[in-house]
């Protein structure tokens, strides 16, 4: 079944499922609670076999629903995606069931997004921190946690103890260049510009 | 007879890396072993992790290029390119066909390089050293040709949004072809060095099996999900960049062993140096950036300094990032590793809201707590370098 042929069977089976915008290929948005079986759906009668990704997205702590989980699903006999995006229900604490039943494979996916997101995935076997180490209290992909990072323990308490060294915020002063998505503050995009701690008169600290 | 009935025997826990020789770069796994068996195998990951999505968010779309040559680091210009036609299927721009060439010609030339280091690497892994030295001569060569085409060997950042940062060198696309007319019969000698080799087939044939059906539970791609004999190649099956032009064949394995795994990609590179002859030889003349693409690209320097116009173009562009229309888009290039993939969120304006980068490192590697239990110690040497993985990639 061709993509657009498996979204619309999709939306006729599953009545709460709806379009999504999509610049290139069909996409439906179903409620979370709803999304294994829509994936199942999709893999074992309309031939979309392959979990190409899973992620989420942040749409900013102001947003609600806050945040998304997208699926994108890849056809080896048919060579078409699909994508498929779950909103989360609760915002403070976000969670969608797993798919890691239908695809072993998201089990690395679930731990990556939770690991950046904190997004839970329920009936997920072993969600712990994936890329951070565990025990990392903040959550990076959000949109709250600064790009230069947040002073945070080193993991090894041990290490810790002996160094008094922790995990440093990177200096932003000098770069990079910091913009933000849609409307840009040009003052606040490049904070060398706000730099004033070294000028022609005053060395550059080290 | 069981061994464990009569003794006391307990697993041992062994910590695999993160700075092992076959672990290729900082992958760690942590082993369970029953004498010499694998019975549990955790990779732990992240070791490499810079938050690229992360920085991608914080920077307009062209200032991301140089980012995506830390991904797989052994085939930028492919990275390159996959990037920059994700985002141009979101500017919804056409590059005209020489630009088209260009980038097909560059991927294909990075797929030899990386393909060389793979199987040199993984010669290297099995005990045989000598196939490294040839390989890692032919990426020398190819390195010399990066580096008069981009200006680095190594973190090339070739690719504009629209376009390329430069046409070609003149002379360059001559050396390109006489570079594949000497590869061929090198390469073929280095395989000969492998390919009959009884104790290379002895560590590779029948050791790490993949089965088709858990390749694509897994989310296997590339040459890993092909070795286990599913012919999917998103050059021929989703066709980008003009790759329908070209003839090429897929090599599919049967068995889906580590040996396989080899063969693909030894075939793949015999197919790389066809497809770049076949580039070599009807290269397009014509412009090698979209027309579209001005709002885009910064313009000429002389023009800058020269004319009111494309100064106030290029203030534009370094204050405000290019402008882009919101949306949604994943697009999905058939890399030397597998299926590199960017899915970009964005809500208009010259900085993506989200780009999530798909690494087919960190799918292929997901796949090793089931491959490796149940074989020898020295076998996840063995998987390991047949699987090919880059930790730039795989961590981000």
């Amino acid at each position: 079944m061709s993509a657009p042929e498996a979204t619309t069977a999709l939306k006729a089976k599953f009545q709460q499922a709806s379009d999504r915008a999509s610049l290139d290929h069909p996409a439906v948005n179903v409620p979370a609670a709803d999304a294994p079986a829509a994936l199942a759906c999709l893999r074992d009668e309309f031939g979309f076999d392959m979990l190409a990704d899973l992620t989420a997205v942040d749409w900013s702590a102001a947003a609600s629903p806050r945040f998304t989980v997208v699926y994108h699903l890849f056809s080896t006999a048919r060579h078409d995606y699909v994508r498929v995006a779950a909103d989360c229900p609760n915002d403070a604490e976000p969670s969608v069931p797993s798919v890691t039943s239908l695809w072993p494979g998201a089990n690395w996916h679930e731990r990556e997004v939770y690991d950046m997101f904190g997004i839970g995935f329920a009936g997920h076997p072993d969600l712990r921190r994936i890329l951070m180490w565990d025990g990392y209290p903040h959550f990076p992909l959000r949109k709250e946690f600064p790009l230069s990072g947040i002073e945070t323990p080193l993991p090894d308490v041990e290490v810790a103890a002996e160094t008094h060294a922790s995990v440093k915020p990177a200096p932003m002063m000098g770069g990079p260049f910091v913009a933000s998505s849609g409307q840009i503050n040009l003052g606040a995009a490049e904070p060398r510009g706000q730099d004033e701690s070294w000028t022609e008169k005053h060395e550059k600290p080290e | 007879m069981n061994a464990a009935a009569e003794f006391d025997t307990e697993k041992m826990s062994l910590s695999m890396g993160p700075s092992h020789p076959s672990t290729h770069g900082v992958l760690r796994i942590q082993l369970e072993l029953d004498g010499e068996i694998v019975t549990k195998a955790d990779p732990v990951i992240g070791y490499l992790h810079r938050g690229d999505e992360k920085i991608a968010e914080n920077m307009t779309y062209n200032q991301f290029v140089p980012y995506t040559d830390r991904l797989d680091y052994l085939a930028p210009l492919a990275n390159n390119m996959a990037y920059a036609i994700a985002v141009e299927r979101l500017a919804k721009l056409e590059v005209p066909a020489r630009c088209q060439a260009i980038r097909v010609l560059t991927a294909e030339m990075a797929r030899i390089s990386a393909h060389l280091l793979g199987i040199g690497a993984y010669a290297i892994d099995v005990g045989a050293w000598t196939v490294f030295l040839y390989t890692f001569t032919e990426r020398e060569k190819l390195y010399k040709l990066f580096e008069e085409l981009t200006g680095a060997r190594f973190t090339t950042s070739y690719t504009r949004i629209g376009g390329l940062m430069r046409d070609v060198p003149g002379g360059w696309i001559e050396r390109v072809d006489a570079f594949c007319d000497q590869f061929l019969p090198l390469f073929e000698e280095s395989l000969d060095l492998l390919t009959r080799n009884k104790i290379f087939t002895d560590r590779t044939q029948g050791i790490g099996v993949i089965s088709r059906e858990d390749a694509i539970a897994y989310g296997l791609t590339g040459p890993n999900l092909r070795a286990s004999g599913v012919p999917l190649d998103l050059r021929k099956d989703k066709p980008y960049s003009g790759y329908e032009q070209y003839e090429f064949d897929i090599p599919v394995g049967t068995t889906g062993d580590c040996y396989d795994r080899y063969l693909t990609r030894a075939e793949e590179v015999r197919q790389a140096v066809r497809i770049i002859k076949q580039v070599v030889a009807k290269l397009p003349g014509g412009a090698w950036y979209a027309e579209d693409a001005k709002r885009i690209f910064a313009p000429r320097k002389d023009k800058i300094l020269t004319s009111m116009e494309e100064l106030i173009q290029n203030f534009m562009l370094v204050t405000e990032g290019p402008q882009m229309p919101a949306g949604e888009v994943y697009f999905e290039a058939e890399n030397p590793k597998g299926a590199l993939g960017f899915f970009i969120v964005s809500k208009g304006g010259g900085v993506p809201w989200r780009l999530k980068i798909r690494a087919p490192s960190f799918c292929n590697l997901s796949i090793l707590p089931k491959v490796c239990v149940g074989a020898m110690v020295s076998d996840v040497v063995s998987i390991l370098g047949s699987l090919d993985f880059v930790m730039g990639e795989c961590d981000r």
